[in-house]
């Protein structure tokens, strides 16, 4: 009963925030919906015995990804009611689209359920009741998926290098620090002695 | 009122019908095609997880660990893309974004 109350909650807030990160008018609040949203499918990932991909989530999206998304939203300057033009003309179509995607999705999983893949499905258990969901990941990914682990680990490294070449730009006229001109400069480089004639002083042209 | 494997996949048919609705309705606006394209993702996560828990099987969970990972990165490569073409346009406007048209 308890459980039922907590699933339709959660499911409820996740598909409310959900719409309204596609409908509200600032993308500010669409970024913070997005939180919610995320936030509520976490609390279902605990129902279904996901702990950790739960944790893996909140920390992940809300923690890392929705963060970067409003730090672009707020530094773009951007006039955002000029995007949302043709929102109308769009919005018979995208919910003609949108109503049979659904309907054939509920249909699919309806029979995969009833009759299909998923026939013998039994209540939602802890995938190894002798042990917690972390270690039941860690044993798999370690062992069956070590080198598809390696390769997102790659998929990770590249996003990086590719996200910081596309973003970073050398501005002309600033001072950076050249090491090997540092470490190569001695005082035979650096000084230089110059006669001044006495009583003479010396002028600006000396010291060039 | 116990709850089956049909709910969570119905949550999740929900959250990926509203993500392509995202993205059809809001065709300019770059940054909320990038947030439907997370909640597409998250609708495939909710699927793995929902079947992984009902079928007794943990491979469904290292899925969406997978797909957690690559989402990160699309939105990364995708944000920087965006703060990129900005710089170029300073607009995000993407429905004119016909620069390689060739």
């Amino acid at each position: 009963m308890l459980q039922g109350i907590a699933f339709y909650l959660l499911a409820s807030v996740a598909v409310l925030g959900a719409l309204m990160v596609v409908t509200a008018k600032n993308p500010v609040h669409s970024v913070l919906w997005l939180i919610l949203a995320f936030f509520s499918s976490a609390g279902l990932f605990v129902l279904l015995g996901a702990e950790f991909l739960a944790m893996l989530l909140v920390v992940v999206y809300v923690g890392a990804v929705a963060v970067l998304f409003l730090f672009v939203v707020m530094m773009l300057d951007v006039d955002f009611v000029k995007l949302r033009g043709g929102y109308a003309r769009y919005l018979p179509l995208a919910m003609i689209v949108a109503g049979i995607l659904l309907a054939e999705m509920i249909i699919i999983s309806l029979a995969v359920v009833s009759g299909g893949a998923a026939a013998n499905a039994v209540g939602p258990v802890a995938a190894t009741p002798d042990m917690t969901n972390v270690e039941a990941i860690g044993r798999v990914l370690y062992t069956d998926y070590v080198y598809i682990f390696q390769a997102s680990g790659i998929v990770l490294l590249i996003a990086m290098i590719g996200a910081i070449v596309l973003t970073l730009r050398h501005k002309p006229n600033i001072k950076r620090q050249d090491v090997s001109r540092q470490v190569g400069r001695d005082a035979k480089k650096a000084m230089e002695v110059k006669s001044v004639a006495t009583g003479a002083g010396v002028t600006p042209e000396d010291l060039v | 009122m116990e709850i089956t494997l049909q709910h969570y996949l119905t949550v999740g048919a929900m959250l990926f019908t509203i993500g392509v609705f995202g993205i059809f309705v809001n065709r300019k606006n770059v940054i909320i095609i990038l947030m439907s394209i997370e909640l597409i993702l998250l609708a495939v996560n909710i699927n793995f997880v929902a079947f992984s828990a009902y079928l007794n099987d943990v491979q469904g969970q290292i899925m969406a660990m997978f797909v957690l990972t690559v989402a990160a990165a699309e939105a990364a490569i995708g944000l920087a893309i965006l703060v990129t073409f900005f710089r170029n346009r300073g607009d995000i406007a993407v429905d004119d974004a016909s620069v390689m048209k060739g």
